[in-house]
């Protein structure tokens, strides 16, 4: 892990807000559901983003520009010519490089009030309650079912609210998770068998989805912390770019779920690459 | 007659087709006529026990049948029926 204390100009978390910080967040404080003791809060609040691709580049950049205070990043991938059509919080100049160490550059002209975290190594069940243990909300942007099962039993565990996201080819889908209100186990209750499903690099995505979906789960991670109107909980929101529809389906709490039904059978993470009968090829 | 919306990823089964109209009193039936016009449909859906494969949801309007009755859940003439498989694609 990597603690970048970005430029904070004297901010003291909870303190009143300097007089740039009124400047720059002065189209939130203006809101009367956000106002100057929500910007504080957000500035006091830490997102963690699993993995810093299509979906965790729009999320970490509105995540920052907000004024959430800490932001971590997982990813040990490095940034690839074929990421950048989508994967927006990258650069041309920055590919071969670490993508958490382009993160970090990048929110810190954001915002330098942000604090990055970066954790430049896989998500497993040997650290994955380590790395979210501290985090108040996280936001899936994972490209393969062992990590998304991962993540949604550690946040389970953990009690921490999950933004979830997904995309393929022109289509999306976005929901949050609360403990005990449902989880990813609850939608698909077993990963398909390697292979039944296409991933984006075998199927392709139309690179401004991840705009949108991400983007979303901004919205809903600000919505969270601070604790305003409806979030995504037990709902599905499906976004079809072709038709440009948003639909939602329900998605209720599986009392026979064995992660957070009434009687539970998995009280600790497992062997996720096993239960899904396959490797993390890609990164999470 | 019901209506099937069926995801990217299945439209090559029916012809890519985005939405199908399908008969049938029960999702089973509605599931096996489509399978009936368009070979292979049911089995991306369908384990070869017949039962539901629990990496894809299907949901008469917006719940979610494995709630209601399964694959014995009655449909109505009116009724969009939404095939939803596990994605995973994030970056």
């Amino acid at each position: 892990m990597t603690s970048t204390n970005g430029k904070t100009n004297g901010t003291v978390r909870g303190a009143a807000l300097s007089l740039d910080q009124a400047r720059r967040y002065a189209r939130h404080i203006i809101l009367p559901e956000v106002g100057s003791i929500g910007q504080r809060k957000l500035l006091a609040s830490k997102v963690l983003l699993i993995g810093a691709g299509g979906l965790g580049s729009p999320a970490a950049l509105y995540l920052a520009a907000a004024g959430v205070g800490t932001i971590g990043i997982v990813d040990y991938d490095v940034v690839d010519l074929s990421n950048l059509h989508r994967q927006i919080i990258h650069g041309h100049a920055n590919i071969g490089r670490p993508k958490v160490d382009s993160v970090r550059e990048r929110l810190a002209d954001v915002n330098p009030d942000v604090e990055v975290v970066t954790f430049n190594e896989p998500i497993s069940s040997a650290n994955a309650m380590d790395i979210i243990k501290d985090f108040d909300v996280v936001v899936n942007g994972s490209d393969n079912f062992p990590t998304r099962y991962l993540v949604n039993d550690a946040c389970y565990l953990l009690g921490k609210p999950l933004v979830d996201g997904t995309l393929f080819r022109f289509e999306g889908r976005a929901n949050v998770y609360l403990p005990g209100k449902g989880c990813y186990r609850c939608l698909f209750p077993a990963p398909p068998p390697p292979g039944a499903v296409p991933s984006c690099a075998e199927a392709g995505v139309m690179g401004a989805m991840c705009g949108v979906i991400g983007t979303i789960q901004a919205v809903e991670t600000v919505k969270l912390l601070l604790d305003l109107g409806d979030p995504l909980v037990n709902r599905l929101l499906l976004f079809d770019s072709l038709s440009m529809e948003f639909r939602e389906v329900k998605i209720p709490r599986d009392p026979d779920c064995p992660l957070c039904g009434d009687n539970p059978t998995i009280h600790e993470l497992i062997d996720y690459e096993a239960f899904c009968g396959a490797p993390v090829t890609t990164l999470g | 007659m019901p209506n099937v919306r069926v995801p990217s990823m299945l439209r090559p089964t029916v012809g890519g087709e985005r939405s199908v109209a399908a008969d049938g009193s029960t999702l089973r039936e509605l599931i096996y006529n489509l399978d009936s016009r368009h070979p292979g449909f049911a089995g991306h859906l369908l384990e070869s026990t017949g039962s539901q494969r629990r990496f894809v949801n299907i949901y008469l309007n917006d719940e979610d049948v494995r709630y209601l009755q399964g694959l014995e859940t009655p449909v109505e003439e009116d009724d969009v029926i939404s095939i939803l498989p596990a994605v995973a694609g994030g970056r």
